[in-house]
């Protein structure tokens, strides 16, 4: 795992300069109404993106626009050219050991549910099998499993939660068995911000032949991955939360599982011949692929990743540890406020949620937004999560490559003006 | 979108004062119908239910989870319809939902809506009109089907 422990954190990294890498984020020079400086802290709803990502994108529709594959013309091999670039650079920033094993989607929740639905589709689970998830999954890694247990007669399980906000894996054997088809978890929490031992997960449900998906929409943009290494079967992310354009997400698959799976959605491009009788697929990954895909986003995904590169994944993951932990030392000064998650910075991303004494999430949103400071209120689309820990909903704060310091200390004198705006009036 | 002296206006003090105070909340018997309903973009709840006696709201009674907007209004709903007739009742609603959706641009007739005057700042926040709202539809809903159960005994 990235990061270099629990601290010393006072001093940010001096390898890593987080004012010049502001400067590649016109947005964060904004201010609201009111005067007030941007402070953006809901990099885990999704991130901003760089010059360098809306230029290449701006880019591509200005001068090499063209449909991809069909266009028999030179602007048409330009596009198709960039678009397959776009997956060859996705391949190697997570170290896919080929790049057809990169299916573009338009975001994670759509990998989640090609997945859940081929393997229905494929038989891979039907009548008495199982289905392990996680109660601190976003409800794009719960609602396709229980749509195709549903379908299929197979019976969901899950992965409970400790009180701290880790995952509890004292059952481990004796909830992933021989029944087990599928054990789908998230690697990082979008709401608790844990970072979860999926090595563990992945050899247990391997040992008695279960497939394993990984949701790694919070953790692909946060920490090196390198998908040849971790052993998962599938693993699922989302462009606009790394920096990348939004209508683009990721379903890296080991090719030989893909290449033996049924198509997701039928239509141009991911046919091989047609017939009035019957069609053929073309292989992984564009079996999967049926429209015109998301070309100008693989290009920006392409950029995105070009970026994260530049910087150095070690470095943002470091990056975001110590903003984590630094985060979480100043919130927990404040009387009233109650962590709901880890709360110390060890194996936990840059996501953290918590309650105020007597103010609703919405309430503090409200009041942090009239600051300037932008948090997400609700439940996160972690419902089960909140549930487990008998909230209703949260605040939650998330920090990113562009969080400073200086932006959490707003956020802690926003949050005691809110206190002061409830209870002093 | 929204500085200091909008947000004074959202969270007007009668609203906290509705939020930290709030009137019939709880659910009671007797009730002819009651039903659940939820903000899915926010997870704000409220269980609702209402006890009609021939053509008058004689208790409306609610458990709502939620943030002060949702509360407060549920509170001001209890105040503005018990003891009226449905009609009237359903015409208050009427004119706090047009208060709501109408951008700002609504001119409040206190006479009608009494404390409800206080929420004219929440129709500036399009993310919010639905916390206001909430228990109204819930009161709608539930007193459509106290009267259909009316009809059908
Ligand atoms: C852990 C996790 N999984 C899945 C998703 C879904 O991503 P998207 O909305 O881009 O499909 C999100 C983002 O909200 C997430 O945080």
């Amino acid at each position: 795992m990235p990061g270099r422990g629990a601290g010393p954190w006072a001093a940010e990294d001096a390898a890593y300069d987080v004012e010049a890498v502001r400067k590649d984020f016109p947005i964060l020079e904004r201010t609201l109404a009111g005067d007030h400086p941007l402070v953006y802290l809901d990099s885990a709803n999704t991130s901003h993106k760089p010059r360098q990502v809306v230029e290449a994108i701006e880019q591509h529709y200005l001068q090499h626009n063209a449909n991809v594959a069909r266009a028999m013309h030179q602007l048409g091999a330009e596009a198709s050219e960039a678009f397959e670039l776009g997956r060859t650079k996705v391949a190697g920033f997570i170290g896919a050991p080929r790049r057809e094993e990169v299916v573009f989607t338009k975001n994670a929740s759509e990998a989640l549910n090609l997945v859940a639905r081929v393997l229905g589709d494929a038989g891979t689970v039907r009548e008495g099998d199982e289905v392990v998830i996680s109660e601190m999954e976003h409800h794009s890694n719960i609602v396709p499993w229980q749509l195709l247990t549903e379908r299929t007669g197979a019976t969901l399980r899950w992965f409970g939660v400790t009180d701290e906000g880790r995952l509890d894996l004292d059952d481990l054997d004796t909830l992933v068995t021989e029944r087990t088809k599928v054990v789908s978890l998230t690697w990082v929490s979008n709401m608790l911000g844990t970072i979860n031992p999926v090595e563990r997960v992945i050899a247990r449900a391997h040992e008695v032949g279960a497939l394993v998906v990984i949701d790694g929409s919070q953790a692909v943009p946060q920490i090196p991955v390198d998908v040849s290494t971790l052993g998962a079967d599938f693993v699922a992310f989302t462009g606009h939360k790394m920096v990348g354009p939004t209508g683009i997400g990721v379903l890296w698959g080991r090719y030989d599982l893909l290449a033996s799976l049924p198509p997701f959605l039928g239509g141009g491009e991911m046919i091989e011949t047609v017939t009035m009788e019957r069609s053929t697929f073309a292989a992984p990954p564009h079996r999967f692929e049926a429209g015109t895909p998301p070309i100008a986003q693989s290009v920006g995904l392409g950029a995105a990743v070009d970026y994260l590169t530049t910087l150095g994944m070690e470095n943002v993951a470091a990056h975001e540890q110590a903003i984590t932990a630094y985060a979480l030392e100043r919130l927990q000064e404040v009387d009233g406020l109650t962590v709901v998650g880890p709360k110390e910075a060890v194996q936990r991303g840059g996501a953290i949620s918590f309650t105020l004494d007597d103010v609703h999430p919405h309430d503090v949103a409200q009041l942090l937004d009239s600051r300037g400071v932008a948090v997400r209120a609700g439940h996160h689309c972690a419902k089960p999560a909140h549930q487990r820990f008998g909230v209703q909903s949260t605040t939650r704060a998330s920090f990113y490559l562009y969080t400073t310091e200086a932006e959490v200390d707003a956020l802690v004198d926003a949050i005691r003006h809110t206190q002061h705006y409830f209870g002093g009036r | 979108m929204a500085d200091a002296s909008q947000v004074d206006a959202l969270y007007q003090e009668i609203i906290l004062d509705h939020y930290k105070q709030k009137h019939g909340s709880g659910l009671r018997d007797p009730f002819e119908s009651e039903v659940h309903h939820v903000n899915p973009t926010c997870g704000d709840e409220v269980t609702l239910r209402v006890h009609l006696d021939g053509g008058t709201v004689s208790d409306v009674s609610y458990d709502a989870v939620g943030c002060s907007i949702s509360q407060a209004s549920a509170s001001v709903l209890n105040d503005l319809v018990v003891g009226k007739p449905v009609d009237d009742a359903f015409a208050t609603l009427d004119a706090f939902q047009a208060l709501m959706q109408g951008k700002g641009e609504v001119e409040p007739d206190e006479d009608v809506l009494e404390d409800g005057i206080a929420f004219a700042g929440v129709a500036q926040f399009p993310a919010r009109v639905k916390c206001a709202l909430l228990s109204w539809m819930a009161f709608k809903d539930a007193t459509s089907q106290a009267l259909t159960t009316q009809e059908d005994a």
